[in-house]
């Protein structure tokens, strides 16, 4: 457990939250592999799990009838897949597929929700941390969604 | 040069006319046509608005008989000296296919030299100002050079304020301190003469070959009270010291909605300043394959005027008056280094809607956050 | 004596264009085409600096602004791109080699790129905005050891948008450049970064108390761009953005290309930050 202790330990996002919050965050994690074009998870599926990024690329796309999969957002390595785990109805809203070999931290989301539960000093800190990174990627949206390089023809 | 001021009587001033047209100048100056007094050629005095004064308001232009023949006795009409140095058209080139290449022929400029006659101390003020836009950037404008160079001026220190004047807050006149050849002020009572101050070589030469008399202290004395009644009767005032930051502090103030819903966008504002400069250039073909290329007056006020692709960047009329209006009296001075405007009046009196720009300053200053301190 | 025969040598040539011929046509994108010219009436191809761009004239049809994209240190070549978007760049892009069209220019300012020697930098395009970069990431890369790290960041639309996209390969290819593309969104087939632009920004690694930025694309991504730049640590001084205004005279005598205090075409296209932070995030101005 000592390696996922220390990733957890070294991550900003959990920066700061003491040694028994790494410790119950390490009994509820475990390292996971992707291979190209392995999905993490797809739409509709319970939020159960949040990534850490530790190697490679995830995808994140929705199927759009008429045009496929399309993508609207890639995530690298220190970056967090799964921002809505800790809002109902604990469900994707979207798929999540690994571009390349991917190595993540995976975090079991209802361990840690009952945790928050249970301790809402806890899950106030995890708030914190959690909803600037959601705010970021809204703004980085929006900027996508203003089409601002106009269309070819 | 023999500096000396002279009197002339109205047969010295005639005398001056013909000398300038003798001399080969084009002599243009103000005339009455369509119940206006605009600039036009000068042949004679027969030409000149004698006997005429203007009502000038917000929106409001009459032309009144005077109870005297005064030559000079109203203040400015729609015209502007810029439209013989900035012309409204100027063919700028013409271009021909002949089969291998492009022949490209530039317009050239005529020969012809002019002499304004009677223009008021704000105007001196805008073509000097016109000079600094035209003249003194990394390129130049030398259509204008080449009508500028070798201007003969007669200055008239103005004997009445028209109703929208603010030269005394702008410190553009009504008494012209500098950039002509002739300076003339009417001297109206028992009889009818002009100060004549000579205010260069070409001009004090001029001077010598007219009828005249040395000036006494009576006759100058006289021209300065001239000049003070002049001062006194302005029609409008407008604090000018402090508008650079006023306005450009305040570009999102409400007053900017309130003008934006009785300005129309027309543009006569741009049309009748004096130092307003901005053109624009189209093209047009002939059936036997030339094109030609214009250049035209052209206004901040059109919607096409900040065009890029997929829209203007000015599209309401709030911005576009606000756009005109802060370029005048603020960045014109972070350009050029002075202010664009010289308290003529013109686009006080010449808006439809009477919009008054030293009204509109009075406003914002009154209600600007930290700005107020109750003097106009 | 030798200012004023310049002087007049500009006055005499600004407003008049002079003959050039298309020598080469090559088809970028759909509607997006880079055109290099030659001189077509005995004179030579006239000196620029990389953020430059001319006043390209179709005969009958019109005049408009076009970013110089070439190598600013090859004086034999003249090349533009030119993306339609109205009448005037929809004929520029149908021209063929061997047609005839005015030009008038260079003009505007240049990407300070003669004064970074020792900084890192980091160039961020987006969309068509790496056209008028492109000349100063030649000098960038033909001059590589004047310079500290050099990261380019090119963002736009989609995979089917990325523009000279040979060229980004080779680039990618080097080993003293960090490059990277993104895009809006894309096809499964994609395997490369999506999202905005501005999100790169914080993962490059450079020495923020020198570098310098050249920001070029459409005006809201370089805001953002420049917020992000200055959030990892480049004061708003080292950042350089590039406006784009309506052109007519291109010489600072016709008024149209006001912004605020500014004239594009003189005092611009390419403007420090620091200078026009406040007037870009104005409305209508």
């Amino acid at each position: 457990m000592d390696g996922l202790e220390r990733i957890l330990a070294g991550h900003r996002l959990f920066a700061g939250l003491g040694q028994p919050f790494i410790d119950l965050a390490a009994g509820c994690a475990k390292n996971v592999v992707f291979r190209p074009d392995d999905h993490l998870f797809h739409a509709e599926d319970p939020a159960d799990w949040i990534y850490l990024l530790r190697h490679g690329r995830v995808a994140l796309e929705m199927a759009i009838p008429g045009r496929g999969a399309m993508q609207f957002e890639t995530l690298g390595e220190g970056e967090i897949v799964g921002l809505t785990w800790l809002l109902p109805p604990y469900r994707w809203g979207y798929d999540a597929r690994a571009v390349e070999l991917t190595r993540a931290l995976a975090l079991d989301a209802r361990c840690l929700r009952d945790k928050c539960e249970a301790d809402h000093d806890l899950g106030y800190e995890l708030l914190k941390r959690f909803l600037p990174v959601l705010v970021q990627r809204l703004q980085a949206t929006r900027l996508q969604m203003l089409d601002v390089y106009g269309s070819a023809r | 040069m023999d500096d000396h001021p002279a009197v002339i009587t109205r047969d010295g001033l005639a005398t001056l006319i013909t000398s300038l047209r003798g001399d080969g100048f084009r002599v243009l100056g103000p005339t009455v046509r369509d119940e206006a007094i605009v600039y036009d050629d000068v042949e004679t005095l027969d030409d000149l608005p004698a006997g005429w004064t203007d009502q000038q308001d917000g929106g409001h232009y009459r032309l009144v008989r005077r109870n005297d023949d005064a030559l000079f006795g109203y203040a400015v009409g729609p015209h502007a000296w810029k439209r013989f140095l900035h012309p409204p058209l100027q063919r700028l080139w013409r271009a021909e296919h002949d089969g291998t290449t492009i022949r490209v022929t530039p317009q050239a400029d005529p020969d012809e030299r002019m002499a304004f006659l009677a223009v008021r101390s704000c105007e001196l003020h805008a073509i000097a100002i016109q000079d600094r836009v035209l003249l003194q950037g990394p390129h130049i404008d030398r259509h204008y050079q080449a009508r500028r160079d070798g201007v003969f001026i007669v200055a008239l220190n103005c004997g009445v304020a028209g109703g929208t004047c603010f030269c005394v807050s702008m410190n553009t006149g009504p008494k012209a301190a500098s950039g002509y050849d002739l300076a003339l002020t009417e001297l109206l009572g028992e009889t009818h003469e002009f100060l004549l101050e000579p205010g260069s070589e070409r001009g004090a030469a001029l001077l010598a070959r007219l009828p005249h008399r040395p000036a006494a202290q009576r006759d100058t004395d006289r021209a300065a009270q001239v000049s003070a009644g002049t001062a006194a009767s302005m029609g409008r005032t407008m604090r000018s010291d402090d508008l650079h930051d006023l306005l450009l502090g305040n570009l999102e103030h409400k007053r900017w909605d309130d003008v934006a819903a009785r300005c129309l966008t027309c543009g006569n504002c741009t049309q009748v300043c004096p130092t307003c400069f901005c053109t624009s250039v189209s093209d047009t073909n002939d059936l036997a394959g030339a094109t030609e290329r214009t250049r035209r007056w052209d206004s901040c006020f059109t919607l096409d005027f900040s065009y890029i692709h997929g829209g203007s960047v000015r599209n309401s009329p709030r911005s576009r008056y606000r756009q005109w209006m802060t370029h005048k009296l603020a960045t014109w001075v972070d350009q050029f280094g002075t202010s664009g405007c010289v308290g003529c009046g013109r686009c006080i009196t010449w808006c439809p809607v009477g919009i008054d720009i030293t009204e509109e300053v009075r406003a914002i200053r009154d209600d600007a956050p930290g700005g107020a301190d109750g003097r106009a | 004596m030798a200012a004023l025969a310049e002087a007049v040598a500009a006055t005499a040539d600004a407003m008049v264009p002079r003959i050039v011929r298309v020598r080469k046509r090559a088809r970028d994108l759909p509607g997006t085409v880079t055109l290099e010219f030659e001189p077509a009436d005995g004179t030579t191809l006239p000196r620029y600096q990389p953020g430059q761009f001319t006043m390209l004239y179709v005969f009958g049809v019109g005049e408009i602004p076009i970013s110089i994209s070439g190598d600013a240190g090859d004086a034999t070549r003249l090349v533009q791109t030119v993306r339609s978007v109205g009448a005037v760049s929809e004929a520029v892009t149908q021209l063929k080699p061997g047609d005839l069209v005015g030009l008038r220019g260079p003009f505007g300012t240049a990407w300070p790129t003669d004064e970074l020697a020792g900084q890192d930098v980091v160039v961020v395009a987006g969309g068509l905005g790496l056209a008028p970069l492109r000349p100063s990431i030649y000098h960038l890369l033909a001059n590589r050891a004047r310079f500290g790290k050099v990261v380019l960041l090119y963002g736009t639309r989609s995979p089917e948008e990325i523009l000279y996209r040979r060229q980004l390969q080779t680039w990618r290819k080097r080993l003293d450049v960090d490059l990277e593309v993104t895009v809006d969104h894309a096809g499964p087939d994609w395997r490369g970064h999506v999202g905005v632009v501005t999100r790169l920004i914080p993962r490059i690694a450079v020495d923020t108390a020198h570098a310098t930025a050249l920001v070029c694309g459409p005006e809201v991504m370089m805001r953002f761009a420049a917020a992000a730049l200055h959030d990892i640590g480049l004061p708003e001084s080292a950042i350089w953005v590039s406006l784009e205004r309506n052109m007519k005279c291109a010489v600072g005598l016709c008024g149209h290309c006001q912004f605020a205090g500014m004239f594009a075409c003189k005092d611009g296209a390419v403007v420090r930050y620091d200078r026009v932070r406040r007037l870009m995030g104005l409305k209508e101005i």
